[in-house]
């Protein structure tokens, strides 16, 4: 029912008494968009963070850290080199060698100390906070995605009839949201396909149901902790280049985007993948519509979602109990 | 009666057979010499020391303390106290007096105060009750979620909280002719709730509910088997940890005369976490000390760090530094540290027996 209202929204044309209700379609309709894409971004960084939750029991308070300097490294790579795309595969594997690093140095020491753990994090997130600070500045940077991507273009979606000639205008839409949208569902597929379908999959769900008892199967799993970790971060850092290019790179993104990992995995269950997509999506929509539609109380929205979901679902809507 | 001389030289009376010392005798000499240290304090250090460092850690080391009480004794480490304690801060300034005449009522003290605390700790109460639903690292996340929550809201509220500026000359009564902002006042004034705060933790962790409370953070099922309602326990702990942590807002807020969204934002939140885990999680008397710790820090920082060759700037390094050593040596903060020097100078080179009574 409520899906097929949705679709109906965004599809038909909107009489006249729904826009004088709430506005244009074309406003509806880019909030609805940012909201899907913004959602992707999150996506991107939330499921690094609930996936090496899920196994590790780690609460990684240095993700938006980790976030944040692979937006750095973007910047800085494509701006020295001038390609958009080198810059992906260069914050994935630095990032990504951050974690290692961290999951060598720091958290095979505390293992099941979870407080500790945790305070070493936001130790950690502090210091990474002052260094990248005192490196790149307090600058706002942009990465500019390439030429062939920058712009605008014409979707399918109907906005409304032209006054003059009846004819249907479409929805214009940057491209470049439109293939990070594409590329964060190809992600959450490779990794639902990945942790489903195999092998290694198998070791690290084995890993978030029973760590004690997949070591003492022989598994190698400190080898499955340091590659989910590198991967978990590695992602971080990858979402990094994403936001630098349709956000801005800036002191106190970590945080932001720490929170929102933070409150996409409480609504969408910990450790769950799946359970990431749902809410972020949920997140990303409720952070755009609030902003349309509500401006001053879009942070409260979020909330909101927050609390609903902890009063009735504590685990949240994919977690398990 | 007979009078029992002790080696030590005190005395204990025997009344009935039982040993009973006078109460003053049962303290020990380290807190009466804190104690005449800090009251003959103002004739020793200046006005700017009085208020700006031991003024601002007593009631940073409040705020923190109400942190140790959750986190200690409860096991519930909640980032919100600082939030509970903005809260205390907004409601003096809106019920009370401030600069901004278009929201503030203007009431007299003794009705802002008091509504203002109550409002902290009904506040603080709704945050336990959200935050015992989950345990352990969920609450952490659940309470830093509710902070940043509380700091964009009040950003983008103008109608209540006015916003980014929020409020300013907020100015404690002047009971009894004193201008309390002044140094010496200031000083006595944080003095006072500081120490009444740190006896009110210290009595409750001994009486019957802070015990339970303590079996409740040990083992939750045991607790609630044998008849002990555990979330009603969690829930009554934030609501006495949220009343501290107002009377620490009320007197951050006199102090700088001012509150605004930034009093209670993602940082400062942080930092009355690293003030209770550097000065220790375990005993009442860990988050004071932290707090002088940082607040030294933070206001010798740049001098410290310009002897070491680098800019003044590089303050969160320093304080992020410092937080990271001491988590990763010693959990229990730097009375962790203490407790462990003092059990190494009394252990026995050679049988490794220890020496030192009572510990």
């Amino acid at each position: 029912m409520v899906v097929a209202v949705l679709l109906w929204m965004i599809f038909a044309v909107w009489p006249e008494w729904l826009k004088d209700a709430i506005g244009r379609k074309k406003i509806f309709l880019n909030a609805l968009f940012n909201g899907v894409t913004l959602g992707g971004l999150y996506f991107l960084v939330a499921s690094g963070f609930t996936l090496i939750f899920g196994l590790m029991r780690n609460v990684n308070l240095a993700h938006g850290s980790l976030y944040l300097l692979g937006g750095y490294i973007g910047y800085s790579v494509s701006n020295a080199t001038g390609s958009w795309l080198l810059a992906f595969p260069v914050a994935f594997i630095t990032v990504g060698a951050i974690g290692i690093l961290l999951q060598f140095f720091v958290f095979r020491r505390m293992e099941g100390e979870d407080l500790r753990q945790t305070l070493v994090t936001i130790g950690i997130s502090i210091v990474m906070a002052d260094l990248m600070l005192w490196y790149w500045g307090g600058d706002f940077y942009n990465i500019t995605p390439p030429g062939w991507l920058s712009g605008p273009i014409e979707t399918f979606f109907v906005t409304g009839l032209s006054r003059s000639t009846g004819d249907p205008i479409f929805l214009k839409y940057p491209v470049v949201r439109l293939v990070i949208l594409a590329a964060a569902i190809v992600i959450g597929v490779a990794m639902w396909l990945l942790l489903n379908r195999t092998q290694i999959g198998m070791l690290i769900r084995a890993g978030v149901d029973d760590r004690d008892m997949l070591s003492a199967t022989g598994a190698r799993i400190q080898w499955v902790f340091v590659g989910v970790f590198a991967f978990g971060a590695g992602l971080a850092g990858l979402a990094g280049v994403v936001g630098g290019t349709f956000q801005t790179v800036a002191p106190g993104e970590d945080i932001r985007f720490l929170l929102a990992s933070l409150v996409v995995v409480i609504v969408g269950g910990m450790g769950s993948i799946t359970g990431a997509a749902i809410g972020a999506i949920i997140i990303g929509c409720a952070e755009q519509f609030g902003s349309v539609y509500f401006p001053t109380y879009a942070v409260v929205l979020t909330f909101l979602i927050m609390v609903v979901v902890l009063a009735f679902r504590p685990q949240g809507l994919m977690g398990r109990a | 009666m007979s009078v029992v001389e002790h080696a030590n030289g005190s005395s204990e009376f025997v009344v009935d057979g039982r040993l009973e010392t006078a109460w003053y005798e049962r303290i020990p000499v380290a807190y009466w010499v804190v104690a005449a240290l800090l009251l003959i304090m103002p004739a020793i250090a200046s006005g700017f020391v009085l208020n700006q460092i031991f003024g601002w850690s007593f009631v940073l080391g409040m705020i923190a303390l109400s942190l140790m009480f959750l986190g200690g004794y409860g096991g519930m480490v909640s980032l919100a106290q600082l939030t509970i304690a903005a809260v205390a801060g907004y409601m003096v300034a809106i019920f009370g007096v401030s600069s901004i005449d278009a929201v503030s009522l203007g009431w007299p003290w003794w009705v802002a105060v008091p509504l203002a605390l109550i409002i902290a700790v009904l506040f603080g109460t709704a945050i336990g009750a959200l935050a015992v639903r989950t345990e352990g690292i969920y609450t952490i996340m659940i309470t830093l979620a509710i902070a940043s929550a509380f700091f964009y809201f009040t950003r983008q509220n103008y109608v209540v909280f006015n916003g980014f500026s929020g409020f300013n000359g907020v100015f404690p009564p002047k009971l009894f002719g004193v201008d309390w902002r002044a140094d010496i006042p200031f000083y006595y004034l944080s003095l006072f709730f500081a120490t009444l705060a740190y006896l009110a933790v210290l009595y409750l962790s001994r009486a019957p509910f802070g015990l339970a409370l303590q079996g409740v953070r040990d083992n939750p099922r045991r607790m609630a088997a044998l008849g002990f309602n555990v979330n009603a326990h969690r829930v009554a702990a934030h609501a006495f940890a949220a009343f501290i942590a107002g009377i620490g807002g009320i007197l951050l807020t006199w102090q700088s005369s001012q509150i605004s969204p930034g009093t209670a934002g993602t940082g400062p939140v942080i930092d009355i976490l690293v003030i209770a885990v550097i000065g220790g999680l375990g005993r009442p008397i860990g988050p004071f000390i932290g707090a002088i710790v940082y607040v030294v820090l933070k206001t010798f920082a740049i001098d410290i760090l310009t002897s070491l060759g680098l800019s003044g700037d590089r303050f969160q390094l320093l304080v992020g530094i410092s937080f990271l050593l001491i988590v990763f040596f010693s959990p229990d903060g730097l009375l962790g540290l203490w407790d462990k020097w003092r059990a190494g100078r009394g252990r026995d080179p050679l049988t490794g027996a220890n020496t030192v009574e009572g510990s």
